[in-house]
């Protein structure tokens, strides 16, 4: 997702003089080193509350600022400018992250941002990507540059073998029984596993905020039951399966990653293991084994 | 470094009309030049240092120390960029002005302000994007010596001053009310990191225009001392 990322920046920024890339002494320092799109290519060093406010700036100029680092030093490390240089102010930004809840397993807590959704979701006027897939990712970014709002797109080490359309719908992938398995982003790839013999039905999207609505309302019509699979905070979703389902009495479980601090190393793998997001853990929940 | 002038009287050299409208936002006719330290500075920026027409290529003013806006407020209607009759109505649910700013109902304010240590982050980049868009614009910025605790802005002058912004001018009023200080003054923390700067005093509104219309290779500090908070 990385690369592809890097690739539609290089090709935005040579064919669309607003776009500017903001970074702070992580990812692609010399996308466009030699060309007079260098200039829109601009790294404040370790500084990321003036990251945030230099995007800020470079919005109220006119310009479409791409802002990217690591997830807990984009999201977490300078919120308020998040909340304030961004939101408040009205200004649009595309925030770009990478490592996404435990890529970086072997890092340790420090490099780990499960909670990165759930502190974006409580501001106003963001839309949230959690793309599953390169495709997906260059689909999102191009259409994040053509619009002036606030968007945050979350690439992950974690990559499911086929694309979904990345249109901000939910998309089935299986019908089946009783049980509707909504899985979010790159979970897709655990999820199919998990179900692959069982009666249900296997839905995706690669947009949880806001999430599509009207096609959860009218898939959970047809179910008894809601699974939602989710690669961040356990019940970071909740809020929007909610508002889809209002007024109507379900069955949903959230099977995400937990508050507590694993404090092991190992791989993301494990971690996903640990949190009972492997396709093990995703199908003893759908069986309710555990 | 000239220092601080005690708390003259508010007033000198400045219009009548400028005072009635701070005297309808603050409902009080006293004035104080502790209660109002940025008043002198905003006039004189306003009056004549900031290019405003064409107005798609004004130079940009962000007051980033937002707490206490009732001069400028009253900077603004008497030159005409809101409307006087807005001066009587502060902090409603209906009003337009609010105990700080909101630019998203004041047409004429660039960025919303209130909590301290946004505004010099987003002048930089502001300054950045003027660069980048060709654009002539200059970008003032106004904090507080006590705003400068936040660390943000020592990013954002360490910034400045690599990427040589010399559109960029910083203005800090000086009213001693750093709880810890800045010992050596605050313009040395800007000139090592290759800002111009000067310092004046507040009620010299000859050399605040001089200070505050300088620009060259290098962003511009201006330091202006004004009577110390509670004087």
């Amino acid at each position: 997702m990385r690369e592809r990322f890097y690739a539609t920046m290089a090709d935005l920024l040579q064919t669309d003089a607003t776009t500017a890339l903001v970074l702070a002494d992580i990812g692609p320092l010399d996308l466009a080193a030699g060309t007079p799109a260098a200039a829109r290519v601009i790294n404040v060093g370790i500084r990321e509350q003036a990251m945030m406010g230099v995007a800020s700036g470079l919005a109220l100029a006119g310009l479409r600022p791409v802002v990217h680092t690591y997830a807990p030093f984009l999201v977490e490390r300078a919120y308020e400018q998040i909340k304030l240089d961004l939101t408040h102010q009205d200004v649009g930004t595309v925030l770009v992250s990478i490592g996404a809840s435990f890529d970086a397993a072997s890092e340790g807590r420090t490099h780990q941002s499960p909670a990165d959704v759930a502190l974006l979701s409580a501001l106003p006027g963001w839309t949230l990507h959690t793309p599953g897939h390169p495709d997906e990712v260059e689909a999102l970014v191009r259409a994040a540059a053509r619009t002036r709002d606030r968007q945050y797109i979350r690439l992950s080490t974690q990559v499911n073998p086929e694309p979904v359309p990345a249109d901000g719908s939910i998309h089935v992938l299986r019908p089946g029984g009783a049980t509707l398995l909504l899985a979010i982003g790159p979970t897709v790839a655990a999820a199919q596993e998990a179900s692959a013999d069982l009666d249900v039905t296997l839905a995706c999207t690669a947009t949880p905020f806001p999430l599509d609505r009207s096609t959860l309302r009218q898939l959970a019509d047809q179910h008894d039951r809601v699974v939602v699979v989710e690669p961040y905070l356990e019940a970071t979703t909740a809020p929007e399966v909610v508002a889809a389902l209002r007024g109507r009495p379900s069955d949903v479980e959230y099977v995400g990653v937990g508050r507590a601090e694993q404090r092991r190393y190992g791989t993301p793998s494990d971690h996903a293991r640990l949190h009972g997001l492997d396709a093990a853990g995703i199908r003893g929940r759908l069986l309710r084994d555990v | 470094m000239p220092s601080s002038t005690g708390s003259p009287p508010l007033g000198q050299g400045l219009p009548e009309a400028l005072l009635h409208n701070l005297a309808r936002v603050t409902g009080d006719e006293k004035h104080e030049a502790a209660a109002h330290s940025t008043l002198d500075t905003l006039w004189v920026l306003y009056e004549h240092v900031l290019r405003l027409d064409p107005w798609e290529s004004r130079d940009r003013f962000v007051l980033s120390k937002g707490h206490g806006p009732a001069s400028y407020y009253a900077v603004l209607a008497t030159r005409g960029l809101l409307p006087e009759s807005w001066l009587d109505d502060l902090a409603g649910p209906d009003s337009r002005l609010g105990h700080h700013p909101d630019r998203t109902l004041l047409p004429p304010v660039e960025v919303s302000s209130g909590s301290l240590g946004h505004g010099l982050p987003i002048a930089v980049g502001l300054a950045r994007g003027m660069e980048l868009a060709g654009l002539p614009s200059r970008v003032h910025v106004l904090v507080g010596d006590a705003e400068l605790d936040e660390g943000s802005n020592h990013e954002a002058i360490a910034l400045a001053g690599r990427w040589a912004l010399g559109r960029l001018s910083c203005i800090v009023i000086d009213n001693c009310s750093a709880t810890l200080g800045w010992p050596g003054g605050i313009a040395a923390r800007f000139a090592l990191e290759g800002w111009d700067t000067t310092d004046v005093v507040s009620a010299d509104h000859d050399a605040l225009r001089r200070a505050l219309s300088t620009s060259g290779s290098a962003p511009h500090l201006t330091v202006v001392h004004t009577a110390p908070k509670g004087s």
